[in-house]
């Protein structure tokens, strides 16, 4: 799957911890809530399933700001890759969760790091499956550049320069069970 | 989650583990709501060629696969036996490498004789389904049913399901025992003793002659077609007697509980196994089923679809 669900070997430098994750998904809100006037029609979908709890995360935040409800949503993106069949693994299919109709919407698509971009492209594809939404941005609690495709962030919550062999790893309390963290394991 | 996919066939509810069938189920999950978008189609087997190859003839189960493939984005070739060189005396095996050598990357097989789907799996770089054998399995017709349960009721363990009618020659009663057992529910084969032997209580089922005791203890009434067109005079006399016996009739209906689910793998010969008012009742699935078979179609061809690349 993802190079942030590999285990740990050898050395890994932490780079954010609990704190500062919190504080740059804050951050994140608040640049969502100047870039969307109309929060009323901004979707957080997040990718699973570290993506889904950090749009659940940005939703409490903006609540927080603004008192206004966002909603947030799931897509699902294994259905849609282009490398089935070329990996080891069979990634896991999961249910879409988007409400609809997407028209007048701007779905704000969530994972926690954007790498080559090609998780995003499949995102995409699928939010369009489902209908045309008005715009579609995208947010990610990490950036560690190396795109293979010609997609940027709208939201970053910490730009990190990375070496292709080096490994981002997200650890987050609600989905592995572990305190939030962020570190970056030298290859 | 952490059961993974390992296999490239699917041949049987028999060889599988309940934690597999359950991992089916939940891919299932995720491609039935495929069904409700508006653009119905994902790329998973984009590029892969999937040969619907039923020596036997089905219009349901193949069109059912057919959509599947093509809302995974497979490109689907149709072989029928009256078309197939089969008839021309090319073995099962010889058709099969000739399509191979087409680069075809997934099978569907619906044969006559049990253990064809296998025979091809070993020999075969493929994958293969088995879209029905002989009288031996019917897997995606069980999964679907196993679906169509956890759907409405969210727990298989634990419920009573009761087959009914033909089990002697059915793949879909071997499968569906296979897969209920697995998962935990209690299963009553029904009908006359000609066509529900006691052999079968070593599967680990309860058997009944007695339709009438059945029916208000079952959770779910899993109802098989009588192949007529076969008139298996020598297995119960006739229709009326089948009928007076062990057809669903909207009498016998009064004696289901409330939530009973009603099941039928299709095509339904009203009047026969089940009168009409009762297959378009309240406690009916059985289109349910149509529309869940897809989804555990395409869950089943992405699986093993995937791994065989």
């Amino acid at each position: 799957m993802k190079q942030t669900k590999q285990k740990t070997s050898g050395a890994a430098v932490p780079i954010m911890d609990a704190e500062a994750i919190r504080g740059s998904l804050r951050r994140v809100a608040h640049e969502i809530i100047e870039r969307n006037p109309q929060l009323t029609h901004v979707v957080l979908a997040g990718i699973p399933s570290r993506g889904v709890e950090i749009a659940e995360r940005i939703a409490r935040f903006i609540h927080e700001i603004e008192k206004i409800n966002v909603e947030t949503g799931v897509i699902d993106v294994a259905m849609h890759r282009d490398d089935v069949g070329t990996r080891s693994e069979l990634p896991i299919v999961r249910e879409s969760k988007l409400p609809l109709p997407l028209e007048e919407r701007t779905i704000i698509v969530v994972d926690d790091v954007l790498y080559t971009g090609r998780t995003v492209r499949a995102a995409m594809d699928a939010i369009n499956s489902f209908g045309r939404p008005a715009r579609i941005q995208l947010a990610v609690l990490i950036d560690r550049g190396h795109r293979e495709l010609p997609i940027r962030p709208d939201y970053v919550g910490k730009n990190l320069p990375t070496a292709g062999g080096e490994k981002v790893q997200v650890r987050l309390e609600q989905t592995d069970g572990e305190p939030d963290e962020v570190r970056l394991e030298k290859s | 989650m952490t059961t993974r996919w390992t296999r490239k066939d699917l041949l049987g509810l028999r060889e599988l583990s309940a934690d597999e069938i359950n991992f089916i189920l939940d891919t299932a999950d995720a491609f039935k709501q495929v069904g409700t978008r508006e653009i119905k189609k994902v790329p998973s087997l984009r590029g892969k060629t999937l040969v619907n190859f039923f020596v036997e003839p089905s219009t349901r189960t193949r069109t059912s696969f057919e959509l599947a493939a093509l809302r995974l984005s497979a490109d689907v070739i149709n072989i029928s036996a009256t078309i197939s060189s089969l008839t021309k005396g090319e073995t099962l095996k010889d058709t099969a490498r000739n399509l191979e050598a087409l680069h075809a990357d997934i099978f569907v097989l619906r044969h006559g004789s049990a253990g064809a789907p296998q025979f091809l799996a070993n020999r075969l770089k493929a994958s293969v389904i088995n879209a029905g054998d002989g009288a031996h399995e019917h897997p995606t017709q069980a999964l679907l049913d196993l679906y169509t349960i956890r759907e409405k009721r969210r727990q298989i363990a634990g419920l009573h399901v009761a087959i009914v009618g033909d089990i002697l020659f059915s793949r879909v009663a071997r499968s569906n025992i296979f897969g209920l057992l697995k998962l935990g529910a209690r299963v009553t084969l029904v009908g006359p003793s000609t066509l529900v032997p006691r052999e079968f209580e070593k599967l680990g089922v309860e058997i009944s002659h007695k339709i009438d005791e059945v029916l208000p203890k079952a959770d779910v009434v899993n109802l098989l077609r009588i192949q007529h067109e076969r008139q298996r005079r020598e297995y119960f006399p006739g229709i009326g007697e089948y009928i007076r016996f062990f057809g669903l009739t909207k009498e016998r209906a009064k004696l289901l509980k409330a939530d009973c689910l009603i099941m039928h793998p299709g095509p339904i010969n009203r009047g026969v196994e089940i009168d009409s008012e009762v297959a378009d009742g309240l406690h009916s699935v059985i289109l349910n089923q149509v529309t869940n078979g897809l989804a555990v179609r395409m869950a089943v061809l992405y699986l093993c679809g995937g791994i065989s690349a």
